[in-house]
């Protein structure tokens, strides 16, 4: 083993240490539902503990994202140890020296599985949730992490086949689909098929039969995320109304905006007509939704706002699988009758901020564009209340279930309600 | 009109909701001292847990009172006076009304035990409990829960998650048993005992040791053992809270009298939730104090208010709870003898789920479900169609609630019943 194996093994056993620390934390308690002291720790409750961590992963995407930049005004390499301590894992997986999002992909793909890990002792008595952590944990490390390296081993485009158009507009944008057409072979074919079906096939099959959490809360990085790292701060999304309000506008909007996009690289690669604007709006987006929202933001934020900031008032994948969950899907939340007794768990462990009270408690089940399936208001339900289910009819879906495309018009406003 | 409702409790604002929906146009106004919003009374121990925050229990967000036109008031009651129809409050003026209703819920028993009044010792029922209990608690190294019920483990729970040291007292021979059949008791024993709590059955208090300075410091049992401690629950249920009606000329029993529509003696008047009798033909008169008959009561009453012909008539029973990290959800008859019924009881090996059907020769009369969840419409349905024991068996994985993933337990009880019955 070469001296530049030992940077790469310590960062292994730490995660692996910490992944044991929570193993057996978890093993000297009976399995149940645990939180308490939530609402009193400073890290959770959004005490000076949380501010500080979530200053510390704001600032990381900041050095991250605009490192050059900072560079320029003549700041240290903050970055460069670390890239450098990966040098010898990045080469074996990739055959190139690390770069900063190696860096980053390999300290992502950790806090996944690290934080995996505690959510797989947190919950050893609840199946569901043990299923869609080790997916997570699967897809980040193998299509997320691993497939990519190898294909740039390969000599191949580092190509993510967890992430699709909308979320990752670059597959579907003219210049993506002309970088993946000009490599030899066949790889890139496969890989604009790939992304295609994704987009246009899968996402709406599957969405139907089990809505939008096969991916948000099963595939995807973002999701992964927050599912691991995100959890100890789930509670903290805002339930108020006025959130909902605000998410409405910011996570439609954003849909809006990589719509125009895609169609005007598309205009201005058949015709050429705009010139440079396209390729600016283009960049545009990936600085400010991005960089900025995604990253900086939905993650930075994590400590104070929750961990689903992205996902929730941001992320137009999000945004088109809440359009066919709400309106073309089987799933729904279902409520045991008129068992709930208004504690308030549900709402507050809801990351999408989700006001599931407010339906348990009149007995209605749970329609939502945003819900991600991640299953935690039907786990912490003292009473049993709550159920993820695929139902198998529309009758017990919403008012207007059984002719979708109406109700969907009429919650949009082109038809007049009926 | 102009209807006033004493107590923000599940039955008193189920009631003003539901009477706003039917009336848009009357005044209807809440009166609580216990807190400005209403919020779930289940979920105090959550926030004691630092599950929830306060804010987290209230039922509604705070606009949707004034948006919906209910007026909270906050104030104690202190006087209610059926012929100038006004009642009377701690401070701010009288409140006029037309129809009132009087939800003002339970207050913890206590038995009349030597030192009951001490320092340190106290019941859990409502906000003002919690505040004391965060008083009471400090520096506690061991408490001493008296009375084996729902509010008794919660306690015995929530003192549990705060590091301190539990004996409970419980005057059945096993936890809850009056309500529950022996094995489900049984089983709960166990995970009450599992959970390090130092379970006493079949064991009552005699008194509470006064420390010299007004304080508790230890209990004596009925068997003469003393059990130093610094905090005392007393969890032996609870009783209608009614001591405001005296002398108001509104007829009392052990709670509120009133009839199935929950009128009182005195017209425009009317109680529902904990702290209503109902009188019932036969003589045999019912006081319901749970979460889900107090919101049934409120929903009846509020038609009532609004001049339809309703009365209340609890349906098919159900209930739930969770003992620890045990859940148990429960319908229709189970432990009520009924005649010829018979028990089908399964219970897994790990000794964390279990199943019990009781029927009879016709049907299926009820279900106890322990560490596993079932459809209460499903359940309700057999019940109400009369489902026999053979349809319900071989339709059970129906009623199973449990998240996906679960291991489903119907196929291995179905087995053990079928051979039981054979």
């Amino acid at each position: 083993m070469s001296a530049g194996w030992v940077g790469t093994t310590a960062i292994g056993l730490i995660a692996l240490g910490a992944s044991c620390a929570f193993w057996f934390a978890a093993r000297g308690r009976t399995p149940g539902i645990r939180h308490d002291g939530i609402m009193f720790r400073a890290l959770t409750a959004r005490g000076a503990i949380a501010w500080l961590l979530g200053i510390l992963f704001t600032g990381f995407y900041v050095v991250l994202y605009f490192y050059e930049d900072l560079q320029g005004k003549g700041l240290p390499r903050v970055l460069d140890g670390g890239i450098r301590l990966l040098d010898p894992l990045s080469r074996a997986l990739s055959g190139h020296d690390a770069d900063k999002w190696f860096l980053y992909g390999t300290l992502y793909t950790l806090a996944v599985l690290v934080m995996g890990v505690r959510m797989l002792a947190k919950y050893r008595h609840n199946r569901y949730h043990q299923v869609r952590t080790c997916s997570v944990m699967f897809f980040q490390l193998g299509f997320a992490y691993l497939i990519p390296a190898f294909l740039k081993a390969l000599a191949q485009p580092e190509f993510y086949f967890s992430y699709f158009w909308p979320l990752k507009p670059y597959y579907l944008f003219p210049s993506g689909i002309r970088d993946l057409i000009s490599r030899p072979g066949g790889v890139g074919v496969f890989m604009i098929a790939w992304a295609a079906i994704a987009t246009f096939v899968a996402t709406p099959v599957l969405t139907f039969f089990y809505g939008k959490r096969w991916y948000c809360s099963w595939v995807c990085g973002c999701g992964g995320l927050a599912e691991t790292l995100g959890d100890p701060f789930r509670q903290n999304s805002d339930k108020s109304l006025r959130a909902w309000r605000i998410e409405r506008v910011t996570i439609h909007s954003v849909l809006v905006l990589i719509v125009i996009t895609t169609v005007l690289l598309w205009l201005n690669a058949w015709k050429g007509i705009l010139g440079g604007a396209s390729q600016t709006f283009e960049r545009l987006y990936g600085l400010y939704i991005g960089a900025i929202f995604s990253g900086v933001v939905g993650v930075g934020f994590y400590p104070i706002f929750g961990s689903r900031v992205w996902c929730r008032f941001g992320c137009p994948m999000a945004a088109i699988l809440g359009f066919f969950q709400r309106f073309f899907s089987r799933f729904r939340i279902t409520t045991n009758g008129g068992q709930c007794i208004s504690c308030g768990n549900c709402s507050t462990y809801c990351e999408m901020g989700i006001d599931v009270r407010a339906y348990a408690q009149r007995g209605e089940n749970i329609v939502r564009g945003s819900c991600v399936g991640c299953g935690v208001c039907a786990a912490v339900c003292p009473r049993g209340v709550l159920s993820l289910e695929n139902g198998s009819t529309h009758a017990d879906r919403y008012a207007g279930a059984d002719r979708p495309v109406q109700a969907f018009l009429e919650a949009a406003g082109v038809r007049p309600r009926t | 009109m102009h209807v006033a409702i004493i107590g923000n409790g599940i039955a008193g604002i189920t009631a003003a909701r539901e009477l706003r929906k039917r009336k848009p146009d009357w005044r209807i106004t809440v009166i609580s001292g216990e807190s400005d919003h209403p919020y779930s009374r289940p979920a105090l121990m959550y926030v004691f847990m630092g599950h929830l925050r306060y804010e987290h229990t209230k039922l509604y967000e705070d606009w949707f009172w004034p948006r919906n036109r209910i007026d909270l008031v906050r104030a104690w009651v202190t006087r209610i006076d059926v012929a100038r129809k006004v009642v009377e409050l701690d401070h701010g003026a009288p409140i006029a009304w037309d129809q009132l209703v009087i939800a003002t819920g339970s207050q913890s028993n206590r038995f009349g035990w030597p030192g009951q009044d001490l320092a340190g010792v106290q019941g859990l029922y409502g906000l003002q409990d919690l505040e004391l209990l965060e008083g009471n608690c400090r520096g506690a190294k061991r408490a001493v829960i008296v009375g084996g019920g729902l509010i008794g483990i919660e306690l015995a729970e929530m003192l549990h998650s705060r590091g301190i040291a539990i004996t409970f007292l419980v005057r059945e021979a096993s936890y809850w048993s009056n309500i529950m059949p022996a094995e489900e008791s049984q089983l709960i024993n166990q995970v009450i005992r599992r959970e390090g709590l130092d379970l006493r059955l079949s064991t009552q208090l005699r008194e509470i040791v006064d420390d010299g300075k007004g304080r508790a410091c230890a209990v004596i049992t009925d068997r003469g053992e003393k059990i130093e401690c610094q905090l005392v629950g007393l969890t032996a249920g609870v009783s209608p809270s009614i001591g405001l009606l005296a002398g108001s000329g509104i007829e009392t029993g052990r709670g509120v009298l009133v009839d199935p529509s929950f009128r009182t003696n005195v017209p425009g008047v009317h109680a529902a939730g904990d702290c209503a009798e109902i009188r019932m033909p036969g003589g045999k008169n019912r006081i319901e104090q749970l979460w889900y008959t107090g919101k049934m009561h409120g929903q009846v009453l509020a038609r009532v208010l609004a001049g339809e012909d309703a009365s209340y008539d609890r349906g098919i029973w159900f209930n739930s709870a969770k003992f620890l990290d045990l859940e148990y959800q429960t319908y229709g008859l189970v432990h009520m003898n009924v005649p010829g019924e018979r028990n089908l009881y399964w219970q897994a090996g790990d000794g964390l789920h279990a199943l019990r059907l009781v029927y009879t020769d016709e049907a299926v009369i009820g279900f106890n479900a322990l560490g596993i969840r079932y459809r209460h419409k499903t359940c309700e349905r057999w019940i109400q169609e009369k489902r026999s024991v053979e349809y319900v068996m071989q339709n059970l994985p129906e009623a199973n609630f449990d998240p996906e993933f679960f291991r489903r337990h119907e196929r291995e009880m179905v087995r053990a019943w079928k051979e039981q019955i054979a």
